[in-house]
């Protein structure tokens, strides 16, 4: 049943991307139980712009754990103290009357603050530009069915490409690596027959892209999966390491 | 003025073949010389523009998102139609185009319909190609299910996540295209004005989301694919920051708005929990292929589901429509929930949703078949209610999901200003006054992989080469308008929020323009919105600057134009005397309840005409000829 709670928020709160930055402190009472992490978000906003205060920015969109766009770390740990769900995901009902919530953004050299929680992850977009892709124009491809795949492989590329791209991995990785996302598009292509074809220049490519946006390396400490709201497996991270090595020592890059 | 759709001549199934053959070619070294903005990146959006740069064209992206691939066609569930007949059960293109004309009232354009049947196969296969990872057989081929008011198994799907798995795919081919450098993305920038220059669309004005900067952008042409408005009705199925404004700008500028109030209400969503509520969750409508609708016979019931014995039950849906039972098109199974609790037969603590139970499908299919098939969404129901509903039935209410309506496009998909283009969600075209299941992706995508790219060209063709400078008169005095609207915003300083107001507009829209419409109930909407509006020019409350991430400027500027929007949509629904699909005006029902069309008079595309400030928009009308269907009541009896 619905439950009423009082809440002490500790927000980080960073006007631009060259501001300091530091955390606010702000009560919070009456909250429902009911409500969604962002909606208490909300309501706190609300009263912040009725007592004259700019409201904390955020990035949040779908609001139902899909699009990948909401981005805190809440007490310590990204998306929350949950498994398997994004913030906007997580209700008041798992925080217990009257503790502090901390609040901050996703931290890493290649996610720079923009403003309060709101961080800049065109690095992973920039990483699939470099090739997260089967090279098909439209048109002109096969019917769908000429291409079998066994349920078993087309589950498991799937499961690889559920990731949302939230960059959660990168948030608790101490060293903010960004090898779990990188190796969800890897594993998914490389496990399908249509991404064969490009499977080595592909992890080349894309792992020198991600050097290249500051991301740092694998210590294998499986922070990433544990935190991923699509509980993106490990495995995808051993194959990627498969895949790259093979490129490196076997194929000529085309 | 006099809408011409351009339809070709020819027979139905001919037309897109013989058009596709007629129109003028830009030859492929000239292509290199125009350059195509596409607003929006979510399938129509990013699938038109990897396919436009892969023909040659340079192109120019823009979202609001921090990526293209938040766009919100990732949320959509459920999956995506084609006439492939892998089944073996009698589908065909002409049983989906008669599928889609008739789930659509008979409001749509045999002409669009059909030639979306016809590419809808070629959408499966490039979408394998690329490796979308739809569900498979254990033979390896493709698996089909059958999806809300269809008759036969032609719905591919990937798990619950359809929708995400095939932006990731146009998302990718749009990332190929970025890396070629033939599309040149701009994310986290909003689109806020059309510039037009001798009647033609030359351009956009931006406003960067990042650093407030305002900035024009010129083209030989403009596609929008900005999603629909079902945010006017503040609470819906759409994502915090799908809005209007790029199409109601455009609309503004010259494009007509078709069919505005053709709103598609969702029958299984999570209810409303309290005021706080920010957006509704929908349950995929999968869900109704194995739960049973019922709630209790009696009024005031407040027993437990598992209290109510099954003779006091009353399985609606399967008493009042014994042939679909429990998978009647979108429209009945949301009315019909709202009469339930109209009736004061509803359930939960609000009274306002409908039990969807699976204790039959547990006990005769097992508990692990149920969660193999719906495991990821009892999960998320559990998440958002508290509640299990493998022990308890769901609670279900209707919600604001999809808006047939929106710019109206000829067979070209052009609007009516020359050069402006729509596709999509944000377009009128394909769905009539209502949309069948795992039907908006497969518009989505062909709007966008198959028919833009071929129907642009024949526009571009008779294009100059050189492009509008940004420092034109046009340009300079777009970019003023939207600086000037931004610092009124700023300069009010009221005591209301936006969210107020956005909330406001909302209930007035959902009590009196929602599931059901009555001729009393729309005026005094009317007059409310029109106060609503005055109060939201001097009352709103904005705070921060214009030269910074401001995400109450966003905000507020979306609002505003909904509050437009919700007057235009509140004026279509009072001229259209009949029901329809999913617009059901009370006065005209048969005498089961029914939607009572009337299509002597009302077999028209109602396109409106904006005419100023504060003027009544003018009604062109598009009539619709049915020559390869016979126009029938609906029914799922």
């Amino acid at each position: 049943m619905e439950e009423k709670r009082n809440y002490t928020l500790k927000i980080w709160r960073q006007k631009d991307a060259n501001d300091k930055g530091g955390f606010v402190t702000y009560p919070l009472n009456d909250i429902s139980t009911d409500m969604s992490f962002l909606e208490m978000i909300d309501v706190l906003n609300e009263k912040l712009i009725a007592d004259g205060q700019e409201p904390v920015h955020f990035d949040h969109d779908c609001r139902e754990g899909i699009c990948g766009m909401c981005s805190m770390v809440i007490n310590g740990k990204p998306h929350g103290p949950k498994d398997a769900i994004t913030t906007c995901q997580l209700h008041m009902r798992s925080f217990d009357h009257g503790v502090t919530i901390t609040v901050e953004p996703w931290r890493a050299k290649a996610f720079p603050v923009i403003r309060d929680l709101v961080v800049d992850r065109t690095s992973f977009d920039r990483i699939i530009q470099a090739g997260g892709y089967v090279s098909v124009n439209t048109g002109g491809v096969p019917d769908a069915n000429e291409i079998p795949i066994p349920k078993k492989i087309a589950d498991d590329a799937f499961d690889a490409a559920t990731c949302i791209g939230c960059g959660a991995c990168v948030a608790a990785c101490k060293n903010a690596s960004a090898m779990l996302f990188v190796s969800a598009k890897i594993s998914q292509l490389a496990m399908l027959p249509q991404g064969k074809v490009e499977r080595a220049s592909r992890a080349e490519d894309m792992i020198a892209q991600m050097d290249e946006e500051g991301f740092g390396a694998c210590t294998n400490t499986g922070a990433c999966s544990a935190v991923c709201p699509k509980e993106i497996s490990l495995e995808h991270i051993a194959r990627m390491n498969r895949e790259y090595f093979t490129a490196k020592f076997t194929a000529k890059k085309s | 003025m006099i809408l011409d759709a351009k339809v070709p001549a020819g027979d139905l199934a001919d037309k897109w073949k013989n058009h596709k053959f007629n129109v003028k070619l830009v030859n492929p070294a000239n292509k290199r010389k125009y350059e195509v903005i596409v607003v929006g990146t979510g399938l129509a959006g990013a699938s038109a523009a990897a396919s436009l740069a892969e023909l040659g064209y340079n192109v120019k992206a823009f979202c609001f998102q921090d990526s293209p691939r938040r766009a919100h066609s990732i949320a959509a569930q459920g999956g995506i139609n084609a006439a492939k007949n892998y089944q073996n059960d009698g589908d065909s293109v002409f049983r989906l185009f008669y599928d889609t004309i008739k789930g659509g009232d008979y409001r749509s354009r045999e002409a669009n319909v059909y030639r979306l049947a016809e590419v809808s196969v070629n959408i499966i296969d490039q979408c394998v190609a690329q490796g979308v990872p739809f569900a498979r057989e254990y033979g390896g081929l493709l698996a089909n299910r059958s999806f809300g008011g269809a008759q036969v198994s032609r719905t591919f799907y990937a798990r619950g996540q359809t929708g995400q798995q095939l932006l990731l795919g146009a998302y990718s081919a749009l990332s190929r295209q970025i890396n070629t450098g033939k599309v040149e993305m701009h994310s986290r920038k909003e689109m806020l004005d059309l510039v037009v220059v001798d009647g033609q669309a030359r351009g956009i004005i931006v406003r960067d989301l990042v650093t407030g900067e305002i900035s024009s952008h010129s083209a030989h042409a403009v596609i929008l694919a900005t999603g629909g408005y079902g945010n006017v009705f503040y609470l819906s199925t759409n994502a915090m920051g799908s809005n209007v404004t790029a199409a109601w700008r455009a609309h503004k500028k010259g494009a007509f708005f078709a069919n505005p109030c053709y709103t598609q209400i969702h029958p299984t969503c999570i209810p409303v929990s309290g005021t706080h509520q920010s957006k509704l969750t929908l349950m995929s409508e999968s869900l109704r292929n194995d739960g049973r609708v019922w709630v209790p016979k009696k009024e005031g019931d407040t027993r437990k589901p598992k209290d109510i014995p099954e003779n006091e039950r009353d399985y609606y849906l399967e008493r009042k429509y014994p042939s679909f039972g429990n998978l009647v098109p979108r429209d009945v199974a949301s009315r019909n929930a709202k009469y339930a609790c109209d009736e004061g037969r509803g359930v939960g603590s609000t009274k306002l949703a409908v039990y969807l139970d699976f204790a039959d499908a547990i006990k005769r299919d097992g508990k692990d078949t149920i969660a193999a098939k719906y495991g990821n969404l009892f999960d998320m129901y559990q998440q958002i209610t508290g509640e299990n509903p493998y022990e308890t039935p769901m609670r279900i209410f209707p919600a604001v999901h999809y808006t047939m309506g929106g710019l109206w496009v000829d067979y070209n998909l052009m609007t009516s200003v020359p050069g402006l283009y729509a596709l999509g969600e944000a377009n009128f075209s394909d769905h009539g006054a209502n949309r069948l299941g795992a039907s908006a992706l497969m518009q989505g995508l062909a709007d966008g992989y198959f028919v833009v790219p071929y129907t642009i060209g024949d526009y571009l063709a008779r294009m100059p080469y050189d492009k509008i400078g940004t420092d034109h008169p046009a340009f300079k005095e777009a970019e003023h308008q939207v600086k000037e609207k931004i610092s009124q915003l700023l300069s009010i300083n009221g005591s209301k929020t936006v969210d107020q107001f956005h909330r406001e507009l909302g209930l007035i829209m959902w009590d009196n323009c929602g599931m059901s419409r009555n001729a009393e109930g729309l005026k005094e909407a009317k007059t409310k919105i029109k106060s609503l509006r005055d109060d939201f020019w001097q009352n709103v409350k904005v705070l921060g600057e214009a030269g910074q991430m401001n995400q109450s400027i966003e905000k507020a500027g979306r609002v505003a134009d909904f509050l437009e929007l919700g007057e235009l949509m509140i004026d279509d629904a009072l001229d259209r005397n009949e029901s329809c699909g999913g617009h059901f005006r009370e006065e005209y029902q048969t005498e089961e309840g029914e939607a009572k069309r009337n299509d002597e008079q009302y077999s028209y595309v109602a396109a409106w005409e904006y005419k100023g400030k504060d003027q009544a928009e003018s009604l062109h009308k598009e009539q619709l000829e049915f020559q390869n269907v016979k126009l029938t009541q609906r029914s799922y009896k």
